[in-house]
């Protein structure tokens, strides 16, 4: 469904992505994993479009999104979490998620129609399936951090996507919150027939859920597999796990 | 529809309100009468001001331009063409409307500061225009006496035209503020490149936002030729721009009626004050420091604060 090739990216002199590649097959859960500073962040914006790769292509169901602005890629069906929680503060909760339907329902230019009568349902049934419905009335900027990682997640489900791209979606969460994020992640990917694509630094939690997984290491990609072959890769051991 | 987007008591005060406006006229001094009318004008300025600054986030430094725009572009219809009236009241919110896409197309490719200084230097550039162009414009000395119809011949039926077109305007406004357009620009506002992200074309977006708001500066630019009858280069001088900032910053950003609120209060200090100094801008600027320090969330965020709602609120306040 969605395949990466041979992309690079440089700030400066600095190569943040060197020559990583990756495959998403429908339906998949794929994590991506490696330490601070690997790329993975980087590696997400170029899928989604906010940064523009040097090098290399993106494909999505056998279309070239490459350059396509992050608007556009997101109209695809691509859609994603950011790693610091980046909602609109401003807003209630409710009105975070509904942008995103509104969006998705290509219904944001509406001038003189009450927005609280437009896409109430479906805003209402996000909230509900991530168990947000009670805070609906809150200011997003006022709940709390692990709320707001959650409320990331859900402006995402908004745009109803086919691809779902978390980045780092446990990022400064309790290991009870981690645990209670990626069961609910799971339950997403389950219930939707999503296909998921997350990254992560912490590799216990991904050996649980994840399908796939694509290890990377100073802007490359050491290997993508089975959580049993990744467990066996000598390169991944030497590099990753520190030859524990 | 309006039964579930309405508050009733915020309802019943403003519909007092109105009618008091309504009764005012004939019962207090013709100057009163025309302190109210000016405060209407620039109110309506200061709001479509904010719709781009406190709703849409941008920085719109330049909004006087487009009011003189519309003024000028009535006043010289008016007296330089056998045009029919309505032609002309038409002309000036859409011209103003139209130099708005012009100047908004360079801005919204551009980021904050950026995009004031870029608006400041267009909008001057106007300004610079008309200032000195003496043979079509009148240059400094500006074009008076133009006639109005004799519908709005006195000043109390000038009051009930403007006070009429503001109340349509102020609907308007406040229906476009609560719809899935509103809340996609206060989103823009908050998060633009979230926003990016959930598919939304964040610069078409804010430029149909310019080109709103500044269709209703151009609406308060014809109200100010209906008023005092007189155009001059003054009403898209820079200095104007800041004081209507300056009234929605007073007023509260967040907030639906802060800018009207901003505008009246900034209207009265200078009549008032200015009857005893000159300098009451000093005044102006000391009320400002003050505010910055104790009600940062402007005079009328502060009210919906004490009574119950907070400003942040104010986009589901209604619900409750």
């Amino acid at each position: 469904m969605l395949r990466i090739e041979d992309i690079d990216k440089s700030f400066d002199e600095f190569m943040a992505v060197d020559g990583a590649g990756l495959t998403v097959g429908k339906g998949e859960l794929v994590a991506v994993i490696g330490p601070n500073g690997a790329g993975k962040t980087t590696l997400f914006n170029l899928i989604t479009g906010q940064l523009k790769p040097d090098n290399g292509k993106v494909v999505f169901m056998e279309e070239d999104i490459t350059h396509l602005p992050p608007y556009q890629i997101c109209k695809k069906g691509i859609a994603r979490s950011f790693q610091i929680a980046n909602i609109f503060p401003r807003l209630t909760v409710f009105g975070n998620v509904q942008v995103a339907v509104l969006s998705q329902q290509r219904r944001s230019n509406r001038l003189f129609r009450p927005a609280k009568n437009t896409a109430v349902e479906e805003t209402n049934s996000i909230l509900e399936s991530l168990g947000l419905l009670d805070k609906a009335r809150n200011i997003a900027g006022s709940l709390s951090h692990g709320d707001q990682r959650i409320l990331e997640i859900a402006i995402a489900l908004g745009n109803d996507p086919v691809l779902l791209i978390l980045d780092e979606p446990t990022a400064g969460m309790s290991p009870e919150e981690t645990s209670a994020t990626m069961d609910l992640i799971k339950r997403l990917a389950d219930m939707h027939g999503l296909t998921i694509l997350f990254c992560e630094h912490d590799m216990d939690v991904v050996f649980g859920i994840a399908q796939s997984i694509m290890v990377m290491h100073q802007g490359r990609t050491l290997i993508q597999g089975s959580p049993e072959q990744v467990r066996e890769n000598e390169e991944v051991v030497n590099a990753y796990l520190g030859g524990e | 529809m309006f039964r579930r987007i309405i508050n009733w008591k915020s309802f019943w005060l403003l519909l007092a309100i109105f009618i008091v406006l309504l009764i005012l006229p004939p019962i207090i001094p013709r100057f009163y009468v025309y302190i109210i009318a000016l405060m209407f004008v620039t109110g309506l300025l200061a709001m479509s001001l904010n719709m781009v600054v406190g709703h849409g986030g941008m920085f719109q430094f330049h909004h006087a331009a487009f009011y003189g725009v519309s003024a000028y572009t009535l006043a010289l219809i008016l007296t330089k063409t056998s045009l029919p009236m309505w032609v002309g009241f038409a002309a000036g919110p859409l011209m103003a409307a139209l130099v708005g896409l012009l100047i908004g197309l360079f801005c919204v490719r551009l980021t904050r500061l950026y995009f004031g200084m870029l608006q400041i230097s267009l909008g001057s550039l106007i300004w610079a225009i008309i200032f000195r162009w003496y043979s079509f414009t009148g240059g400094d000395d500006g074009i008076h006496g133009i006639a109005m119809p004799s519908i709005l011949s006195s000043l109390n039926s000038s009051y009930y035209f403007i006070l009429i077109i503001l109340v349509m305007c102020l609907i308007a406004m406040y229906l476009i503020f609560r719809s899935p357009f509103g809340t996609t620009l206060q989103a823009i506002r908050d998060n633009p490149q979230r926003c990016e992200a959930v598919g939304i074309h964040v610069r078409r977006h804010q430029l149909s936002a310019i080109v709103i708001a500044t269709f209703f500066a151009g609406i308060a630019g014809v109200l100010f030729v209906v008023l005092e009858r007189s155009v001059f280069p003054d009403l898209l001088f820079w200095v104007l721009s800041l004081e209507i900032f300056i009234m929605c910053l007073l007023g509260g950003w967040f907030t639906f009626l802060g800018p009207m609120l901003g505008a009246a209060i900034t209207v009265a200090l200078r009549t008032f004050a200015g009857i005893y100094t000159e300098y009451w801008t000093l005044i102006l600027g000391i009320i400002l420091i003050l505010l910055i320090f104790f009600l940062p969330e402007g005079v009328m965020g502060y009210f919906l604060e004490k009574f119950g709602h907070h400003p942040a609120q104010v986009g589901e306040r209604s619900s409750k």
